[in-house]
């Protein structure tokens, strides 16, 4: 089966603007300016194409929020890909650059923006060198500037750099950051399709959400649809990584089974024993031998308490420590909470010390139910949905893997028996 | 649609305005939801998260639009997956919020528990313990013991100076951006923000000096821990040993209500001290902020410098005499020259002093010689016609209005004043700017207009010309179609740039304006006399404007009544001190000599001083009386808005120091006036069965309150800032003439005076005003040192090239035979063609004035 967005796999050079238009490239974008910009938001709706950042939200419906006739609209294309085993878009990004591109514009025209702006992870040096120079090529051919491909409508496009926080990945603290102001989300409503950049209605849309918009122009909804589950529609790009044998990214319809994707991924490391999941990177609960033949797609994991996010399955083997899984989750996320709200800075910051005592053998059983605790009282009370994320991988582990704990704390017990931790390092 | 929402907050029904928050709603009836972040002057941000509650919305059915409703008749509710912040929530129509439920508890537990896990719970030694929230807070709704293992608290610094007025311990902070927002979001300093994340999030400030920012007390008071602390302040009482006293800040025409934090304490002998000034909630004068002048200047009530008994000229010197001794002597030589005899006041003094000083003059020894010692603005009795209409809130001022400033620096004279102006130009007000030069309100004005220097007078005559006759698309036009056409109209006036003369012209061209008919038809009423209308004079002094309604002006008795043979004024009461027409001259609260005003003490026979510190003119005086500080007695300042507030005893008097009106009035009952009143109050009294638009006040009444929103200083937590609920008077404003019957329009000068032309090497200056200029009392703070404008002397890159000056050169300013030392800075914001001098007191400096440059050569150099 051909590939959908990682098309450059099948195609040489397809990160050129001759390649690409070769291949039916911008067919998409003249398809939209021959339509009005309702038109357009009502065939992406019939796609049911849904956000493929991680929360699933209906791109269309999304576009369809910005108020008809608003005089200053904006697009937002949301490159600060920094969820941990996420590297999706930085290859759409250096191989496939000019999909990105011209679906963003079909957006813009859907929701009459002039101004494109693409916030890009700092660290994608190589993905945007190929970004720059589409659009260079871009605007030296039309596409990009005033009446685009000779139409009425002109767009001009922006690409901003992070400057390496994951919080800006969360789309109003990526509208704080790309005006200047310090990333920190801000608590909604105001939704940003109604007051978002400058305070002007914005569209914010994953890099590989907007990948997938020019084939639907092209080949309409149905096509779209005969690809993934019903309520999962189309192709998506799987990054799988840790203890298999070929890690990297996977185009493959939504539906498909995490046991599929570990085999495509060239099965377990070393022929180990599968132990479990990180199915959406650091920021989902794990998932073990039971959830294999789940289906990754938006509610495939529901029933297994997880969620697909944005599809970045770490995969472990039997020799994982969960305990040090765990911890480096946490530590992340401590790393990354931005300080906005109490639960979200005070508890990641708890949490960390608790499991790294529990880590080191200083840990007691109560620490371990501390530990939970702390991560109860962070539910629910976040401003964003950060600090429910940094709960969710240490969460899960202690309900999947218990002994290991207990094993951590027994082991310190016979050791250093009852030894205060030393205060811990807090460099970073 | 009603601009009301009724909702139900814990079964109870509340009936409040569109667009309130539900912590707000719940406030008015007396529901505290716990807040740390939320604070009712700034947009929420819901960072904290100390208020959430469950809140519950109507299910409406799609298809009918209807309410859904459950078996039993009710409305079914949908509360949602989570708690929300009700900080950020604005409430709707039939809306349930429960506060009470476990859910709710339980999350308000664990956020204090999460604030208190990094918090260093040095309550014992912090300045905020007594007065809270987060103590309040905690032992409200926190766990009684940590679960966080005390070693794993992160240690931080805990004197972290942001500049040397504000110190920031970064263990306390909780994170929770009030001063930040503060210093963006209400007066657009954003001089302090976050740097870093997470638990690594801290406050810091990037300007040098640190902070800068008129306002940085503020975020103290705000602060709902001990983070922000004031350097007067730090480690210096603790809130629950202080008993606060109501003040009315002496700095500035604005009148800010203030509350005087004094203990008594053994370092200062037994004394009762002032330990620190905090705003008084007054929402028609300060709402809840104050500037740091008025912050910080109050140490010169307590400075060792202080006069504490009389002095009395005998063999040359001036020795301590006794206050009978001195009050004969002073009495007995003003009746000796009673055909001769002048008064002078300084602008500070109270409406009790000025009334019966010119009472002592006037009746006691037939002199009406009586004016001001330093005359920078005139207009007063034109505030009396077309003042600011009682009733009036520049918080109310908003779309469809305008506010009109005229040769005023708002932010440098009267920084509130620029705060409420900014608010309204936020609000949707047309501000309007007419200056010579780019002053900080400009950035908020609609419309903008920078005149040729010495042009005010013809700027506002075009102006008025085109609000008179609606021609034409010009700029001028369509400004004053602008002004017209504006609901409400507040005009300011200052003197920048103008002399006493023309700031009196200027007052009547805008009354004109105050007075025109809007729209010309025979119905239309005029600006003038209507809530939210009226003139504001932005005085130098805190009670000029009593001075005037008091009648000490030589054509003015008190309530404006004119007198029949006007007396001289305080130029020519100089020029007759000095060529020795007159014999004799008091001077109550001012320094004449040491403003360049007077260069000596001339051929007075006797030259009286009433003050509290011996300045250059008590030094050269005959008898020098001690007077109080303010802080040390009571009395009534009115403010530029005509607001009449009192202001009361903080701290014992210094010395033998008597209050300015009592030392009057007993040398009045030595010259055969009656005998002094026992009590300022009744002093009052007098003074108000004389002055007709003082006549319905007393001190009761002057000291009622009403219950003023948002609701601060109760047992809500402090959640609005400062820690004292007023409780001390809101004060009343007096009717204008416009308010009370018709006035009408002044006759105006045919010629306007225009700018001198400047003589061959010279270069026309202009003085401005800086909040910290040095003078008598500011000079006594040592905080605000650093501070200090600097003497300088601001200069267009053309002018400086033709000067041969550079930036940052120190030169001298040639003013007749004075030579002004100045450092010289070359700027984008001064005009060509004027130099703007800035940092010297200026009292002398009137108008637009030609004057010389010179560079300073490197041996004759001096620290400046």
């Amino acid at each position: 089966m051909a590939y959908v967005l990682l098309r450059h796999r099948d195609i040489p050079d397809l990160h050129k603007l001759d390649v690409y238009r070769a291949h039916g490239g911008y067919e998409g974008l003249k398809k939209a300016l021959s339509m009005t910009p309702a038109e357009v938001i009502d065939l992406v709706k019939a796609s049911n194409l849904r956000g493929r950042g991680g929360a699933g939200f209906p791109t269309g419906l999304k576009w369809s929020f910005i108020p008809k006739g608003a005089p200053e609209t904006y697009v937002l294309i949301n490159t600060d890909e920094s969820e941990t085993g996420t590297f999706k878009d930085r290859e759409l990004m250096e191989g496939n650059p000019h999909q990105v591109i011209e679906g963003a514009l079909i957006a813009a025209y859907a929701v009459n923006s002039h101004l494109v702006f693409n916030y890009i992870r700092g660290e994608y040096m190589d993905a945007s060198y190929a970004f720059e120079e589409a659009l260079r090529e871009c605007r030296a051919a039309g596409i990009i500037g005033h009446n685009i491909l000779g139409s009425d409508f002109s767009v001009e496009f922006y690409t901003h750099y992070g400057a390496g926080a994951y919080i800006c990945g969360e789309e109003t603290a990526l509208i704080e950051s790309l005006a200047g102001n310090l990333g920190q989300p801000w608590s909604k409503p105001p939704f940003p399709a109604i007051e978002g950049l400058y305070r002007k209605p914005t569209v914010v849309n994953n890099t590989e959400t907007l990948a997938n918009v020019p084939g639907i122009l092209v080949n309409g909804p149905d096509w779209f649809k005969q690809m993934g589950t019903d309520d999962s529609p189309g192709m998506k790009i799987v990054c799988v990584s840790g203890h298999v044998e070929k890690p990297g990214n996977y185009e493959v319809p939504l539906g498909t089974t995490y046991r599929e994707l570990i085999e495509v991924a060239g099965g377990m490391k070393d022929g180990k024993k599968f132990k479990a999941i990180l199915p959406s990177g650091g920021s989902g609960p794990i998932i073990v031998e039971d959830a294999l033949d789940a289906a990754c797609s938006y509610d495939g994991l529901t029933a297994f308490r997880s969620v697909m996010g944005s599809a970045s399955v770490i995969v472990m083997d039997e020799t994982t420590d969960m305990v040090w899984a765990a911890l480096k989750m946490i530590h992340f996320f401590r790393h990354e909470s931005c300080g906005k709200c109490t639960p979200c800075r005070e508890g990641t910051f708890w949490m960390e010390r608790v499991l790294h005592r529990i880590y080191e053998g200083h840990g007691t059983e109560a620490d371990i139910k501390l530990l939970e605790s702390v991560a109860d009282n962070m539910t629910g009370k976040c401003l964003c949905a950060l600090g429910e994320f940094a709960t969710s991988p240490v969460l899960s582990s202690i309900r999947h893997f218990l002994p290991e704990y207990k094993a951590k704390v027994a082991a310190g017990a016979n050791g250093r028996a009852a030894q205060r931790t030393p205060a811990m390092a807090t460099a970073d | 649609m009603s601009d009301k929402v009724t909702l139900t907050i814990d079964g109870i029904e509340v009936t409040v305005p569109k667009g309130t928050v539900v912590v707000d709603a719940a406030k008015t009836i007396g529901n505290d939801i716990p807040v740390f972040c939320y604070h009712p002057k700034m947009t929420p941000v819901g960072m904290c998260r100390m208020c959430l509650v469950e809140i519950g919305l109507p299910m409406i059915d799609r298809n009918t639009g209807q309410a859904m409703l459950n078996d039993d008749g009710s409305v079914k509710l949908n509360f949602g997956k989570a708690l929300q912040t009700g900080c950020t929530v604005v409430v709707s129509e039939g809306m349930v919020v429960r506060t009470n439920t476990t859910l709710v508890q339980d999350a308000r537990e664990d956020i204090v528990e999460f604030i208190l896990t990094s918090h260093p719970l040095d309550c014992p030694i912090c300045d905020k313990g007594g007065e809270c929230p987060l103590q309040n807070l905690t032992m409200a709704y926190g766990r009684d013991h940590s679960r966080m293992v005390f070693e794993d608290k992160l240690r931080l610094d805990k004197h972290v100076p942001l500049g040397e007025l504000i110190v920031l311990d970064r263990e306390r902070c909780i994170q929770c951006a009030r001063c930040t927002r503060f210093q963006a979001e209400i007066v657009d300093d954003p001089v302090i923000h976050f740097h870093q994340r997470g638990r690594h999030l801290q406050i810091v400030t990037f300007t040098e000096p640190g902070f800068d920012s008129y306002w940085s007390g503020n975020t103290t008071d705000i602060c709902p821990v001990g983070a922000l602390t004031t350097t007067d302040f730090r480690f210096k009482a603790r809130p629950w040993e202080l008993t606060p006293v109501a003040g009315i800040c002496a700095q500035c025409p604005v009148g800010c209500n203030t509350t005087m934090s004094t203990r008594r304490e053994a370092a200062s002998g037994g004394r009762n001290v002032i330990k620190r000034i905090m705003p008084r909630q007054n929402e028609e004068v300060n709402e809840i902020w104050i500037c740091d002048k008025g912050r910080f200047v109050y140490h010169h009530a307590d400075a060792p410098d202080r006069l504490t008994q009389p002095l009395v000229r005998r063999d040359g010197e001036l020795q301590p005499a006794t206050w009978e001794e001195a009050l004969d002597v002073v009495a007995g030589k003003l009746q000796l020259y009673h055909d001769s005899v002048a008064g002078l006041a300084g602008g500070r003094l109270s409406n009790e002093d000025y009334f019966i000083f010119q009472r002592l003059l006037r009746q006691g020894l037939g002199s009406g010689n009586i004016d001001l010692a330093e005359k920078r603005l005139a207009g007063g009795d034109v505030v009396a016609q077309v003042g600011l209409s009682r009733g009036s809130n520049l918080k109310n001022l908003g779309s469809g209005d305008a506010v009109l400033v005229v040769a005023a620096d708002l932010h440098e004279e009267a920084p509130v004043w620029w705060l409420r102006v900014k608010q309204a130009a936020e609000r949707g007000a047309a501000v309007v700017v007419l200056n010579a030069r780019p002053t900080r309100l400009d950035k908020f004005a609609r419309h903008t207009k920078h005149y040729e220097p010495g042009g005010a007078l013809a700027a506002v005559r075009e102006l008025l010309a085109f609000a008179q006759v609606d021609t034409g698309n010009s700029d001028p036009a369509a400004l004053a179609t602008s002004l017209m056409e504006a609901n409400n109209l507040v005009i300011f006036y200052g003197a920048e740039g103008l002399t006493y003369e023309e700031t009196s012209s200027l007052a009547r061209m805008l009354a004109n304006l105050l007075l025109l008919k809007q729209g010309g038809g025979d119905g239309a009423a005029a600006h003038a006399g209507r809530v939210n209308n009226g003139l504001i004079p932005v005085w130098k002094h805190a009670n000029t404007q009593g001075a005037w309604d008091m009648g000490i002006h030589p054509a003015y008795g008190p309530g404006y009544a004119p007198v029949a043979e006007p007396g001289l004024d305080a130029s020519a009461i100089f020029e007759a001190a000095a060529d020795g027409q007159l014999r004799a001259l008091y001077v109550a609260g001012a320094d004449p000599i040491g403003d360049g005003l007077m260069d000596d003490r001339g051929n007075l026979a006797l030259l009286v001083v009433q003050e509290l510190f011996l300045t250059e003119t008590a030094a050269a005086a005959d008898v020098v009386l001690p007077a109080q500080s303010w802080a040390e007695r009571e009395g009534t300042f009115t403010n530029g808005e005509r607001r009449v507030q009192r202001y009361y005893p903080a701290i014992p008097p210094v010395g033998d120091a008597r209050p300015d009106w009592q030392i009057l009035a007993q040398l009045g009952e030595r010259v055969g006036l009656s005998k002094p009143p026992f009590a300022a109050a009744l002093a009052f009294k007098e003074l108000a069965a004389a002055v007709p638009q003082y006549k319905e006040m007393d001190y009761r009444s002057l000291s009622r309150v009403e219950e003023q929103w948002p609701l601060i200083g109760r047992s809500d937590l402090y959640y609005g800032g400062t820690a004292y609920d007023n409780r001390w008077g809101l004060g009343r404003q007096w009717p204008a003439a416009a308010e009370t019957g018709p006035v009408d329009s002044y006759e105006l000068p045919a010629e306007v005076r225009s700018a001198p032309a400047t003589p061959f090497g010279a270069l026309n200056i202009m003085h401005i005003p800086a909040l910290y200029t040095p003078g008598t009392l500011i000079n006594r703070t040592e905080l605000l040192k650093e501070r200090m404008a600097r003497p300088t002397l601001f200069l267009h890159e053309a002018d400086a090239t033709v000067l041969m000056v550079n930036d940052g050169e120190a030169v001298d300013l040639h003013l007749g035979s004075e030579a002004i030392p100045v450092e010289a800075v070359v700027s984008r914001d001064t005009p060509a063609g004027l130099g703007l001098l800035r940092g010297v007191s200026g009292a002398q400096l009137h108008g637009v004035f030609p004057a010389t440059v010179t560079v300073r050569q490197a041996d004759e150099r001096v620290v400046v």
